[in-house]
């Protein structure tokens, strides 16, 4: 039987941080970890209450930081899989199974949760929507693979990736089409699977304000261009040296 | 250059060498970060001394005047220093990433099994 575990970076999300354990718990008995980080509310309290086991970073790092905790805990407890899910609640759980048994059958190294494919009925701001088809277009001429949400955060990793992925080569900030890049260079399996995904229910986001949305932009082609300048062996060489 | 210019010059060179080379004995400056300060201090001292390399350098480079180019050099040192840090900077918050993770695991870890270990 396969190892695995469920992980959620989360950043002051003590409304819905609780509630999303329960409903994790509700469709899987997997580990579930939450990587606090950094909040100033009761988040790490709420999903501990919650029955999550909690990974506390003593500042706030970035989103790319937690999930890169997570991926190094997953790799330190010898998990096979791992599911990383937003802890806004925006990513249904009731998708989870769909991810393990898709990564078991198909034996794939990724699976992308995605909002476009079959008759999904996703609706996002023009400009989060311009951002995805930019990407998706990018994703797509650089790859060739067609990735209909390459901005998806709820995915399913394999361990021979998310090993990859506790390397100093992992963004910090953002880690969206760029990863994709990334993957496609290493030569991996991706997938996409039909799930469902509301907005964020107090309108919270990472993309807020212009300037952040402008870097946000700079530093996805930045990362898209590095990871074609950088070969396979340089991301093998740097896990072999974890 | 003038006997007063060249005397200011000496001294400067002289005091910027003394005072990076106080700094490293006393172990506030490391010695790896030195090195770059000391062959500044080095060459300012030798482009003072020896006023035919600074008017070489000075053709070399197709400036009209000697400071012009003590100005020009003094702008790159200030830009490959930079860029030294900012590479040093980015090492040091790689270093500091990955301690405060493998901190919160270790105190994950510690919270779930209190007996298993330090």
């Amino acid at each position: 039987m396969n190892k695995r575990c469920i992980i959620i970076p989360a950043l002051n999300e003590e409304k819905s941080i609780g509630p999303l354990v329960r409903r994790i718990k509700s469709y899987a008995d997997d580990e579930i970890v939450v990587i606090d980080d950094g909040s100033h509310d009761r988040t790490a309290q709420n999903a501990e209450e919650a029955g999550a086991q909690i990974i506390r970073h003593p500042f706030n790092m970035g989103y790319g930081v937690a999930l890169q905790t997570g991926y190094k805990c997953a790799a330190k407890e010898g998990c096979d899989y791992i599911l990383q899910m937003d802890g806004d609640g925006q990513h249904n759980p009731a998708f989870i199974q769909d991810f393990f048994q898709t990564m078991e059958s198909e034996e794939c190294d990724v699976i992308i949760g995605s909002r476009f494919l079959g008759d999904n009925n996703y609706k996002a701001g023009v400009l989060k929507s311009a951002g995805i088809m930019l990407f998706r277009f990018i994703t797509r001429i650089v790859t060739g693979a067609k990735i209909t949400d390459p901005t998806s955060g709820y995915q399913c990793l394999s361990r021979k990736v998310f090993t990859v992925f506790t390397t100093d080569s992992f963004p910090d900030d953002y880690p969206d089409a760029n990863i994709i890049v990334m993957l496609h260079r290493l030569g991996f399996k991706i997938k996409e699977i039909t799930v469902t995904m509301s907005e964020n229910s107090e309108g919270r986001s990472m993309h807020k304000g212009i300037l952040t949305v402008l870097y946000y932009f700079f530093k996805m082609f930045l990362s898209i261009f590095i990871s074609l300048l950088r070969g396979r062996s340089f991301y093998f060489s740097e896990a072999r040296k974890k | 250059m003038t006997p007063i210019q060249k005397i200011f010059g000496v001294i400067t060179s002289l005091l910027i060498l003394a005072a990076i080379i106080y700094l490293v004995k006393k172990g506030k400056l490391r010695e790896e970060f030195s090195w770059l300060w000391l062959l500044t201090g080095f060459m300012l001292l030798v482009l003072v001394l020896w006023y035919d390399l600074l008017l070489l350098l000075t053709k070399l480079i197709g400036a009209v005047l000697p400071t012009t180019t003590l100005f020009i050099f003094g702008i790159v040192f200030i830009i490959l220093l930079s860029l030294h840090f900012a590479v040093k900077i980015s090492s040091l918050t790689d270093k500091l990433k990955n301690l405060a993770q493998e901190i919160s695991i270790l105190k994950a870890q510690k919270k779930d099994n209190p007996h298993n270990g330090g």
